[in-house]
């Protein structure tokens, strides 16, 4: 499983990259969003595969019964989420709107700052 | 009573929202920008001055204990820090009430100014780094619309390169992060630092440092990392440029030196050769391709990539010394890099072009000696003339770095500084003295230049004076806070008190 997760990763990192260094800009927002989604899964592999009760403490105990899974990353994958989220709606107006004034989606001509 | 710790950030807060309420009353937007920044100097400079009378100070979010909650840790970099983003803050509050159009204050310029301070004050206060990630993220989307706010080709352009290695380096640190906490179960940054001295896992170690570094150098706009910076800083108004140039890559410095000196000691045998390299490379680079621009903002946007690497070769000589001479350097250096962003605006207001190929349409020497002149302070500053902060700044890393005996990246040092100065009498000389042929008609009217533009850029080039004649005392601040930060265990020991025998 942790090998299975683990290849997976880096092919949506892969991909990610690939995406990015398109020309494309509407792919640069797609690699951007696929790259936010590659390190959330590795938060979430980090944190140990296992098949384990949610990390509820139950009525009359002190502490969750173990096994239980370790919390910590989900909730930093839920704020990076969030945030990932956030980003990449700004992330589209921009593109949307830069590509209206420069009149094409080819990063290429994106060069008006170069001069 | 730990409240003080907290208000650098709450105050941005309550002045950002205060403004979006109000957001019909431009004049009501004005009074919250400026009043709050300049209370946020104040609170900085009492928040300074307690951590140095009382050492590090802890606050716990919700009185969790260390290293469960997430706690603020100041330190006196730190709040040396905070005190200069006030100080900055301030000064674009102010300059901003005349320097950004009706149209960018009426679309919430102000409250996206305090939202930017807010998240650069939490950066250099939390000590979690998630919650080091979470401040980035905040300041980040904050100048993200910033930089786009008013809709123009070039900044809409510049913005798309900006976001996107942005975000590139942000999923980088996050990264990072997840291997970090898979490896050693914490995200408490003095936690990390007692884990890391302990750990026999030199490879994941290595690995991870070099992560932040990428990520964190991405941010700072080291070599070879910087080439959105150049093709996004002189695209927003004079104003946002001004802070951006003051504070967000030295957000990313911030971070590489705590990283690197907290988590990841400096490593005599592979740390130190590659930072020293790249320390040397990007102050070359950014000196270089500045001699080779021809507008203002562009030419002062590459040196901001050269002064960056005397900050690294601080952290890179690894001496206290030279720590001490990269504290010092970013102190001199926020208050000088934003000063000429905002004198670049002013140039601009008078001469009508930023372009220093072209005459312009009216001297800024003949129509404003006083202005003019103000430039030569920062310029001179920043190219290492005696009397000047940047003199003294410059005197101590060489110093340390010869001490060491590093000659090549002293070299190096002492070349970039005369070409600098090259760049900033050429400045001096297209911009400032050179006016249109006499034999062409007088303009009929330039602009004036409101008080309220001038005012902070006088406070600024009066402080560059004053850091410069009390640079000994101001030095005794910048060694002591070095002093802390090569520290760790004080610092792993304010945070989660005295080391246990042994850990689970």
């Amino acid at each position: 499983m942790q090998v299975l997760i683990a290849i997976i990763i880096g092919g949506i990192f892969a991909c990610a990259i690939y995406m990015i260094l398109r020309r494309s800009i509407v792919k640069l927002i797609m690699g951007l969003a696929l790259l936010g989604h590659a390190a959330n899964l590795l938060i979430f592999s980090a944190g140990g595969l296992s098949r384990a009760r949610p990390a509820l403490v139950a009525p009359g105990e002190t502490a969750p019964l173990a096994p239980h899974a370790d919390p910590l990353p989900q909730a930093l994958i839920l704020t990076a989420i969030v945030i990932s989220f956030g980003v990449i709606a700004f992330m589209m107006v921009l593109v949307s709107r830069a590509s209206e004034a420069v009149g094409n989606d080819d990063t290429d001509l994106f060069t008006a700052t170069d001069q | 009573m730990s409240t003080l710790a907290v208000l650098p950030v709450l105050l941005p807060l309550a002045a950002a929202a205060a403004s979006t309420l109000l957001y019909r009353s431009l004049r009501a937007q004005r009074v919250i920008g400026v009043v709050a920044t300049s209370s946020l100097v104040v609170v900085s400079l009492m928040l300074f001055l307690r951590v140095w009378d009382e050492g590090i100070v802890v606050v716990r979010m919700g009185d969790w204990p260390s290293p469960i909650g997430i706690s603020f840790v100041v330190d006196l970099f730190g709040a040396i820090m905070v005190v200069l983003a006030s100080i900055t803050g301030a000064a674009t509050a102010l300059y901003s009430v005349r320097g950004i159009d009706k149209e960018r204050q009426s679309f919430l310029y102000f409250p996206l100014l305090h939202v930017l301070l807010m998240g650069v004050c939490g950066a250099f206060l939390t000590g979690d780094i998630f919650n080091l990630y979470v401040w980035f993220e905040v300041l980040l989307m904050s100048s993200f619309v910033l930089l786009a706010l008013g809709n123009e080709r070039n900044q809409l352009e510049g913005a798309i390169k900006y976001v996107t290695l942005n975000l590139m380096s942000s999923a980088l640190f996050l990264t990072a992060i997840g291997i970090l906490y898979g490896t050693f179960g914490t995200l408490d940054m003095a936690d990390l630092s007692r884990r890391l001295a302990s750990t026999d896992r030199t490879g994941v170690v290595t690995t991870l440092s070099m992560l932040f570094l990428v990520a964190f150098g991405i941010k700072a706009a080291i070599f070879p990392l910087f080439f959105w910076l150049p093709a996004s800083y002189h695209t927003p108004p004079f104003a946002v440029s001004a802070i951006f140039a003051g504070l967000l890559t030295k957000v990313g410095v911030y971070a590489i030196i705590r990283v690197f000196t907290l988590m990841f000691p400096i490593d005599p045998g592979f740390t130190r050769p590659l930072l020293l390299f790249l320390a040397a490379m990007t102050m070359l680079t950014g000196v270089l391709g500045a001699a080779a621009q021809h507008e203002f903002r562009r030419v002062l946007s590459f040196h901001i990539v050269s002064q960056i690497g005397y900050m690294l070769l601080g952290l890179a000589l690894a001496t206290p010394l030279a720590l001490a001479g990269s504290v010092f350097y970013i102190m001199h250096h926020i208050v000088v890099k934003a000063n000429l962003f905002f004198i670049a605006g002013l140039a601009d207001r008078i001469r009508g072009t930023s372009d220093l190929r072209s005459p312009g349409r009216v001297s800024v020497y003949a129509r404003a000696p006083l202005i003019a002149l103000v430039f030569f302070i920062p310029a001179m500053s920043l190219a290492g003339i005696p009397p000047l902060s940047g003199f003294f700044a410059k005197l101590v890393l060489v110093r340390a770095g010869l001490e060491i005996g590093e000659w090549a990246v002293v070299t190096v040092a002492l070349l970039v500084s005369i070409l600098t100065l090259y760049s900033m009498t050429k400045i001096w000389a297209e911009a400032f003295w050179k006016g249109p042929d006499r034999n062409e008609d007088e303009p009929e009217s330039v602009e004036r230049v409101p008080p309220t533009m001038v005012l902070p850029v006088a406070v600024l080039a009066l402080i560059t004076v004053v850091v410069g004649f009390l640079a000994g005392p101001l030095f005794g601040v910048a060694t002591r806070a070095a002093d802390q930060l090569l520290d760790r265990e004080a610092y792993a020991e304010a945070v989660l008190g005295p080391e246990r025998g042994s850990r689970p």
